[in-house]
């Protein structure tokens, strides 16, 4: 008989905690599946972050790290420093990182570190019970914006990816997905990529996946899937913003 | 081996390289400023690794994931840098790493000044980090005594798992003296094998984590770091005493204010007032044990610091109310006078009579 699925040795056999619906656990097996597929697992450090994945030491397969809330990048810096022939990750949400891990962010790409990031954002701070982050959209209705978020107010959404781009250490930036197979199938490409170009040690690279909250967006798990596709793929557009001249 | 006459911030540094130290994370602030230069000029050569972050936030966390990868790793700043450094120090101790942080201390409270102080006693040994954890806080009075603490501190971090602080203030960086690197008293170090390397594939993953959501899990996990720290209380601490048969005061001092008091005590032996000094070598754990051995001629304490009185509270707790405690002290990077010092052991006395 043949075996058209089984779990990937990129994760443990923790079960996740996530909510249902939560794409959260599909960007882990992608992750997951990658750095199994790259034969890496066995020399990668993974770092988490502080937000509804802060459990994702519990669930990748390999050497983990939990940083303190946004600094992630930081702390991936201190490990690829000592041990340049690593692979070395982070994984972290838009309130971990484009809120209060700025300046981590930024200086990693700035340095052009030989780090891959995981930029999960779903527009809210899901761990903290929903909260307006950066990224949440104009419109949208947080626990701290419950009137919807307002420009004049709050400013407009961070595009982390677009600002990510200008920075040269920044060699792979790509925007994907995770609302249907094919965009999903596509992330998995761009977290390879990311990864591939970490071990050609060519720079910093970043992923940021569009992800779901059914929980705090108040939506059904398919609901949410239609309100990404509908709101943030308009206001973040899917796509590459820079990979390296030879890895084109 | 000869000494060599070397810039405090430098020997420190090179007493860090010396005790193999082979990362460093920094960010500019005076008046410590030679000793991340320093470090970005060495550290190389010695197969490691300088790395200047983008603030001391970044900078302690750069330490916290270099220990974990399992490295001797330091970072050195001053006041306003440390009190950026708090949250990565609080994760260090909690993920029981080790790691060394010195603190080449200025006026504050705020921007302050770039004038030597002592005004982050209460920082350095109270924590400005959150929760139930110690530092290990070695406050050298002299350039020999700073490379020796320095030294043995990534020893001792290693030993016990757990952050060491080295203080000094503004003038243990920026004086010169001379110094030799003499090898701290060999101890068996447990090995890293929790440290982030790569599974290999050959054991389970190793996970650097202070997060435990469990409230039973958590208590445990405290209840295990006030052992350790319990243990370095008993075995960890330094102190000098001076002077002390016949004192009629005893004056409580550390760092290069210490120098000062000693000063103070031969111009007050000269005119025959006897006054002992205990200056305490690491900060936390405090010398507690040193007061049991005031003499009974002894009729008060003196604390003196270049703050505006915070090791009081400590010397306070010492003496048990046994003796009056009272209090000289300038800051802002003013520095006491003997003199001055003098006049309040005087002053003190002629109350006491
Ligand atoms: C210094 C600090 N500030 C605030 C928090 C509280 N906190 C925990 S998770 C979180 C937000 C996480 O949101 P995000 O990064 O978007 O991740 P998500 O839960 O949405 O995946 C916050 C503010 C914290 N743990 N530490
Ligand atoms: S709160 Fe939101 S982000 Fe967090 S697990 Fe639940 S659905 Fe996912
Ligand atoms: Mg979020």
């Amino acid at each position: 008989m043949a075996v058209v699925f089984q779990r990937t040795n990129g994760l443990t056999e923790k079960p996740f905690h996530y909510c249902p619906g939560c794409t959260h656990g599909v960007i882990h097996r992608l992750v997951g599946e990658v750095l199994e597929e790259l034969g890496v697992l066995g020399d990668t450090i993974g770092v988490a972050p502080v937000g509804c994945s802060v459990l994702a030491y519990d669930y990748f397969n390999c050497d983990m790290h939990e940083a303190a809330h946004g600094r992630a990048p930081a702390v991936a810096t201190g490990i690829k420093r000592v041990h340049p022939d690593k692979v070395v990750f982070t994984y972290q949400g838009d309130g971990d990182l484009a809120s209060i891990g700025t300046a981590e962010i930024i200086h990693v790409a700035h340095r052009a570190e030989k780090i891959t990031t995981i930029f999960v954002n779903n527009a809210i701070y899901g761990m903290t019970g929903g909260q307006m982050a950066p990224t949440t959209l104009i419109g949208q209705k947080a626990t701290t914006s419950p009137y919807g978020r307002d420009a004049a107010h709050s400013g407009m959404p961070l595009r982390v990816s677009e600002m990510m781009a200008t920075i040269t250490g920044a060699v792979f930036v790509e925007r994907v997905s995770v609302d249907t197979p094919a965009n999903i199938r596509k992330t998995k490409k761009a977290i390879k990529k990311a990864f591939e170009i970490q071990l050609e040690g060519k720079g910093f690279g970043i992923v940021e996946i569009l992800s779901t909250c059914p929980t705090n967006w108040g939506l059904t798990p398919t609901e949410s899937l239609t309100w990404l596709q509908e709101n943030m793929i308009p206001y973040y557009p899917l796509g590459n913003f820079r990979t390296p001249e030879e890895a084109k | 081996m000869a000494k060599i006459l070397m810039k405090g911030n430098e020997a420190i540094g090179a007493a860090a390289i010396k005790a193999g130290c082979k990362y460093f994370f920094g960010y500019p602030i005076t008046p410590q400023n030679e000793l991340p230069e320093f470090m970005s000029r060495e550290l190389h050569k010695v197969g490691g690794c300088f790395v200047q972050a983008e603030s001391e936030v970044s900078a302690i966390n750069m330490v916290y994931g270099a220990a974990g990868a399992g490295a001797r790793v330091m970072t050195s700043s001053s006041s306003p840098g440390i009190a950026l450094k708090q949250e990565g120090i609080s994760y260090i101790a909690g993920a029981e790493l080790p790691c060394v942080i010195v603190n080449i201390s200025r006026g504050g409270p705020g921007l302050g000044g770039i004038q030597p102080a002592q005004s982050d006693y209460f920082q350095s040994t109270r924590g400005g980090g959150n929760g139930d954890y110690r530092l290990l806080v070695f406050a050298p009075a002299s350039l020999q005594e700073a490379v020796d603490c320095t030294m043995e501190a990534f020893d001792l971090a290693d030993y016990y798992r757990n952050p060491v602080m080295v203080i000094g203030d503004g003038m243990i960086g920026q004086m010169m003296e001379p110094i030799e690197f003499n090898e701290p008293v060999k101890r068996e170090l447990p090995e890293k094998d929790w440290a982030t390397v790569g599974t290999k594939g050959a054991r389970k993953p190793n996970i650097i984590n202070s997060l435990a959501l469990d409230p039973a899990e958590l208590e445990k996990h405290n209840i295990k770091l006030q052992a350790k720290y319990k243990e370095m209380e008993e075995n960890e601490v330094r102190y000098e005493m001076y002077n002390m048969e016949d004192a009629e005061v005893v004056m409580v001092s550390y760092g290069t204010t210490a120098r000062i008091v000693k000063n103070a005590i031969a111009a007050l032996k000269e005119e025959g007032i006897n006054v002992g000094l205990i200056r305490p070598i690491t900060l936390w754990p405090f010398p507690h044990k040193a007061f049991e051995e005031i003499p009974a001629t002894t009729k008060a304490l003196l604390s003196v610091e270049m703050s505006m009185g915070q090791m009081i509270d400590d010397v306070k707790i010492a003496s048990s109310g046994r003796w009056p405690v009272h209090f000289y002290g300038r800051s802002g990077g003013m520095i006491p006078t003997p003199d001055a010092i003098a006049n309040k052991v005087k002053e003190i006395l002629g109350g006491a009579r």
